[in-house]
């Protein structure tokens, strides 16, 4: 369902929108069935002159039946939910799959902006030759990413709807986390935390570029980062 | 439960009684220790309060809906006012609206006379709970005019922007918020203590644990589980107040402090707080569904026993509020199974109202229809729930307008519809007039039709993408389209008509209170013991104290001419 809304641009998006849709079909049926019968009861049990109410304690086993069953069908439901919900919450946040180092961006959030380092030519972080980009990250498709989230000063969240990734960041703490994206393109990235008076003003982009765009990028930029550190 | 508890003498009924014979207007309204006086001055308050928080959502949804206009009736908004205007929205419809309304409002006006007491087990703490309470909200008040502004760092003031003027830029502001919701904190603590004490000890002769109306049930509980939840929060709030006055690092990670724990402190109130409001709306609703549809409340046990088993799991569910706020992700698992869990009882308590409908003779009087479209949006608000709760999809919606959407589908429900049912149905018993039902249902679709068309487009908003408490979408290009900012319109137009409608409402109540019909001892025939007297109740309530003989909903009983049966009706 989701993916009419936005499109879906890494691999964990499919199973979040999965989990979405099925929970949408089934609480929604379940919802509509329920507000049938309210509505039908309101409709046929309406006063009419003459006629009595009847008088029901729905304290006898064979009148609790109509909410014992309802309510052993929504555990039932809740715990197929739970099975998925936790499956794919396995998966995006416990599971940690690896990834070489040259596919680990830091991301650094602060009242206003997102610094983003890559790791330059050399394939490393934290070397002369990183390419650091204010509210700009650039990954290439089809390669598993890992992310070192921190901030700098408040709480503020790493968000990027199209991958339906999520991640608070933590002023003193470094959260390590994944993803893989899979359609080239430019996207939003949000700060879902509130963190002070510019909070609806830190937007940022995602630059998700095939293998010989983001090799070009790299030349580029690589080229200059490490002229300015050697004064070449 | 004990059923034959020996009902004490009341040591309400021991109260005070010197006062003078013709009590001037101050001591009378102003030093009343009267649980009816205490009971509609929350009541009042909390309906200015109310009027405060939606012109609050006005204006924001206009700088919304129109980015950078003009707001009638306030300027332009700057990004920092947007954010103070969302955070006191946000506290001001939970803690100065929802809470004095729904448990201090009608719980003062309606346990002693509900369960045959003349005043409150301990007036003057009831009266010391109201004015606290009144403190507070000027305390909040005030924020908006110091300098730097009112706090613009959301109603859960997450630490460390709450915890520094170095990055809220609110000194002031921030100070006088944190007050001003621990003095609200204090002053419910004491009124719950006063409802609690009051329902067990000052019950009417007869009255057994299973003759109370549910409404009185559910406000004692929802107290014990405020008191139960506050406590922490109460002690992080000094904590957060030291760090952001004194500069003590509690929640500062910088210096040896967790910005975590404070969540925790938070979430551990703030979940049960939910349940805290949502009990006495149900309650309000089982007595006007019973009256209304000339029913039995069906499986009265089962009732109180789901509200038992929601409170005791309401503790258990808190940290699904923090699925990704960087807590091990292991923990996130136990939550989404207690989360989903907890949709069992609540479901259960929905059924239960739906079954009484069954088999009654439904009269839509204004009071019914507001019970039932609380019943019919709180299903829609509950089964939202399942899609926060269950961690996988959760990751995406989190802190998007789906939450925002969910939360209001519950929350509008309870604290707006709940309450205008319960002043509806309890209006004649307060004035000893009747409201005009035309005025009243034209209020009654006025309200509700826009509420959906208010909150419906911000669920799909959300499921697109858009997040919460930003002043503006222009910076995302893909939450700028067109589309989508149309369904923010669309949400904006529906709140201005919204709040159009509640004019009816205000005219409706005041011209009632002197041309409305009069309304009699009891002019819904029901059961309940505050419809035995007088209408308004005189001081002390009754001229003679009422013995009680059966349970709160004999209705349509066989065998009888009348289709009600009064609980202090000797057999
Ligand atoms: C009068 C109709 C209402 C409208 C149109 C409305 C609208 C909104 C909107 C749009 C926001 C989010 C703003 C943002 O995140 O940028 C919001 C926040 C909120 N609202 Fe309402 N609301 C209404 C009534 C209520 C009621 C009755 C309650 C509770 C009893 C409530 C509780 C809240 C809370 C707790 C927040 C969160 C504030 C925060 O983010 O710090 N609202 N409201
Ligand atoms: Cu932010
Ligand atoms: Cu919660």
């Amino acid at each position: 369902m989701l993916e009419r809304l936005l499109p879906v641009a890494s691999t964990s998006a499919g199973d979040i929108d999965f989990v979405f849709s099925l929970i949408f079909w089934l609480v929604g049926f379940w919802l509509l069935v329920a507000e049938l019968v309210f509505f039908w009861l309101i409709v046929r049990y309406r006063r009419r002159d003459g006629q009595r109410a009847q008088y029901i304690t729905g304290e006898l086993k064979s009148e609790k039946r109509w909410i014992t069953i309802p309510h052993l069908l929504v555990l039932a439901c809740d715990v197929f939910i739970i099975f998925f919900a936790v499956r794919v919450w396995y998966d995006v946040k416990q599971a940690l799959p690896t990834a070489p180092e040259q596919q680990t961006v830091r991301i650094v959030a602060q009242q206003w902006a997102w610094t983003f380092f890559h790791p330059g030519p050399d394939g490393q972080l934290d070397t002369p030759d990183d390419i650091v980009k204010v509210n700009e990250l650039h990954v290439e498709v089809d390669k598993l990413y890992h992310f070192q989230l921190t901030a700098k000063d408040v709480l503020h969240s790493f968000s990027v709807p199209v991958f339906r990734l999520k991640q608070d960041a933590i002023p003193g703490r470094v959260i390590v986390g994944w993803f893989e994206p899979t359609k080239t393109g430019e996207f939003d990235i949000q700060c879902t935390e509130i963190c002070g008076i510019g909070h609806g003003l830190m937007p940022a982009r995602i630059h998700i570029e095939t293998p010989e765009q983001h090799a070009s990028w790299m030349a580029e930029h690589g080229e200059i980062s490490v002229a300015a550190v050697t004064g070449r | 439960m004990a059923e034959s508890i020996p009902v004490a003498p009341s040591p309400a009924r021991a109260h005070d009684h010197e006062h003078p014979a013709e009590p001037g207007f101050i001591r009378k309204y102003l030093l009343s220790t009267d649980h009816k006086v205490i009971g509609l001055q929350y009541m009042f308050t909390g309906m200015a309060m109310a009027l405060l928080g939606g012109f609050l959502a006005y204006v924001f949804r206009m700088q919304l809906a129109f980015p950078g206009i003009d707001v009638p009736l306030f300027g332009v908004v700057s990004p920092n006012e947007y954010n103070s205007l969302i955070t006191n929205h946000g506290a001001i419809m939970i803690f100065w609206v929802a809470m004095p309304v729904l448990i201090a409002a009608f719980g003062n006006y309606l346990i002693p006379l509900m369960i045959g007491a003349d005043d409150m087990a301990f007036p003057r703490l009831n009266r010391l709970s109201y004015q606290l309470f009144l403190v507070s909200a000027l305390v909040l008040l005030a924020s908006f005019f110091v300098e730097g502004g009112a706090f613009g760092g959301a109603w859960t003031m997450y630490p460390p922007l709450s915890a520094s003027s170095e990055f809220n830029q609110t000194p002031l502001g921030t100070t006088l918020f944190i007050c001003a919701v621990a003095l609200e904190f204090v002053a419910f603590l004491m009124g719950g203590i006063n409802f609690v004490t009051t329902t067990m000890n000052s019950r009417a002769p007869g009255m057994r644990m299973y003759d109370i109306p549910m409404v009185v049930w559910m406000i004692v509980l929802a107290s014990i589980l405020f008191m139960a939840s506050v406590g922490p929060l109460v002690a992080g709030a000094v904590m957060l107040l030291f760090d952001h006055t004194l500069g003590t690092a509690f929640f500062d990670p910088q210096r040896g402090g967790d910005p975590i724990l404070w969540q925790h402190l938070f979430w551990f109130f703030g979940h049960p707080e939910v349940y805290v409001v949502l009990l006495p709306a149900v309650g309000i609703v089982a007595e006007i569904i019973t009256v209304f549809a000339r029913k039995k409340l069906f499986a009265y046990k089962t009732v109180l026993y789901t509200a038992f088993g929601t409170g005791v799991l309401s503790f258990t569910v808190w940290a699904h509020h923090q699925f990704i706020a960087g807590i091990d992700p292991r923990m996130a698992n136990v939550f989404t199974i207690t989360t989903l869990l907890i949709s069992v009882p609540i479901a259960e308590m929905m059924f239960v109202y739906i079954a009484t409908l069954y088999g009654g003779s439904i009269q839509l009087a204004t009071p019914m229809l507001w019970a039932l479209a609380f019943i019919a949006e709180f299903l829609i608000g509950g089964v939202t729930g399942i899609f926060l709760g269950a961690s996988g999809s959760d990751i995406y919606l989190h802190d998007t307008y789906f939450v925002l959407a969910h939360f209001h589908y519950t929350f509008f429900p309870i604290a707006i519809i709940g309450s205008f049912a319960a002043i509806s149905y309890w209006y004649p018993k307060m004035f000893g007039r009747m409201l005009n039902e035309t005025l009243g249902k034209i209020h009654f679709w006025g309200t509700v039709i826009p509420f959906n068309t208010i909150f419906i487009p911000l669920f799909v908003l959300g499921a697109a993408g858009e997040h919460r408490r930003i002043w503006d979408f222009a910076q995302f290009p893909e939450l700028a389209s067109e589309p989508l900012r149309n369904l923010d319109k669309v949400a904006t137009v529906s709140l201005v008509i919204m709040l159009a409608f509640q004019a009816v409402f205000l005219f409706n109540f005041f011209w009632s209170l002197r041309r409305g019909q009069k309304a009699g001892k009891n002019p819904w025939h029901a059961n309940t013991l505050e419809w035995t007297t007088e209408s308004p109740p005189p001081h002390g309530n009754w001229k003679q104290m009422p013995t009680v003989y059966r349970g709160p909903y004999e209705y349509s009983v066989p065998g009888r001419d009348a289709d009600f049966w009064p609980q202090n009706e000797p057999a």
